[in-house]
């Protein structure tokens, strides 16, 4: 009887373990770093600040860095057509828009690189259809050099390429950015797991 | 002893619901790779943005036009479980004849959808028929 003990509990084991992802998340405690290059002046750390930046979001409204101000906000590039991750980097920018809805020093802002078909008109389709608005969460185009531009100082891959899917090549980053505009944490936008510890860095964040 | 009985029930049913094979592995591969990123693993799609194929009454209504949609996209309002959807769908023009009707036996028996399945003879003849 023992040994069939032991092979029930074995099987069950071996189950849980097959199909177990085996990443654990750990929180070290440890405040976030500022990311990015730093000088030195006058015996001063500057920290890489994201520059002066203003676009257009889907409520034909202008958002720049007034719009942030004293807030945080989450970064990612993406584009209406896109056949490949934006659908997936979509719905985990979801899951952090639900959870800091009701959280007004959060919010959410998604740059189409695809500046020429992604009119106002159909950043508003594509915003409704995630069933989102734009006091929370802000898609944006503008001026196509100024949106790469911006891509660059997030640490976000992303270039006109004829040769991948619908013209474009990006990756699904999402940045966090503090009050003073500086970069704090990062995550793939395609791994949810990823994701959650990425909003446990905003809940740090939220602690400073 | 009872309490192993239990740890052999749970492991069973973790061992059938995580591991879950498929009857149509080549399917499932296409999916994953073609379908997945906008439809989802889950085949649920995502909000309104993009319909779901899992429970899809859909794909029953429509089985004559699944493979030319797989092919040539789809770029009309439609309604999927009684909600209304549009955003355009591109084709994906470089999956074969077998390619599509592999991913079609799959989403048709996926999910716990039970639409029967479909041979390559008649996918062809969908195919030929593509508006
Ligand atoms: C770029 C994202 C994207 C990809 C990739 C994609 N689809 Fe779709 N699919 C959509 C959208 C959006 C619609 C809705 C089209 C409309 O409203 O005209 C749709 C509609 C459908 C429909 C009809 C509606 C429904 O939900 O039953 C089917 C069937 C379908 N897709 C199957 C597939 C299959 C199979 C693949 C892979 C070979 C695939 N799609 C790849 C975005 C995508």
């Amino acid at each position: 009887m023992t040994t069939f003990k032991y092979l029930v509990l074995l099987f069950a084991i071996g189950a849980i373990a097959a199909c177990e992802t085996g990443n654990t998340l750990s929180d070290d405690g440890k405040a976030l770093p500022i990311l990015g290059e730093r000088d030195y002046e006058n015996g001063d750390t500057i920290y890489h600040k994201v520059p002066d930046f203003s676009f257009v979001n889907q409520d034909s409204n202008i958002v720049n860095n007034e719009t942030f101000k004293d807030k945080i906000y989450v970064v990612d590039f993406f584009f209406t057509s896109c056949p490949t991750i934006c659908p997936k980097v979509k719905q985990q920018m979801l899951r952090v828009h639900d959870r800091f809805k009701s959280n007004d020093k959060v919010y959410l802002l998604s740059h189409s690189i695809d500046t020429k078909r992604d009119t106002v008109a159909k950043l508003k389709k594509y915003a409704s259809a995630l069933d989102v608005k734009s006091d929370k969460w802000h898609f944006v185009t503008g001026d196509k050099d100024q949106i790469y531009d911006m891509a660059d100082n997030y640490f976000i891959a992303a270039q006109e390429d004829p040769e991948a899917p619908e013209g474009f090549d990006h990756s699904g980053r999402l940045i966090l950015v503090d009050k003073d505009r500086h970069i704090r944490a990062f995550c793939e936008g395609t791994d949810p797991e990823s994701v959650d510890k990425f909003m446990l860095d905003i809940d740090k964040l939220l602690n400073e | 002893m009872n309490k192993y009985y239990i740890f052999f029930a749970l492991g069973v049913i973790m061992y059938i619901s995580s591991c879950q094979t498929t009857r149509f592995p080549q399917g499932e591969a296409a999916y994953l790779a073609y379908c997945a990123s906008c439809h989802m693993e889950d085949g649920k799609g995502l909000k309104t943005l993009i319909p779901p194929l899992a429970q899809a009454d859909y794909l029953q209504k429509n089985s004559e036009d699944l493979a030319c949609i797989i092919r040539n996209g789809l770029r009309a309002p439609i309604v999927v479980n009684g909600q209304a959807y549009d955003q355009p769908m591109a084709g994906i023009p470089n999956l074969s004849d077998v390619d599509i009707n592999n991913i079609l036996n799959y989403i048709k028996n996926a999910w716990g959808n039970d639409y029967g399945t479909i041979k390559l003879s008649e996918v062809q003849a969908q195919l030929e028929g593509c508006k």
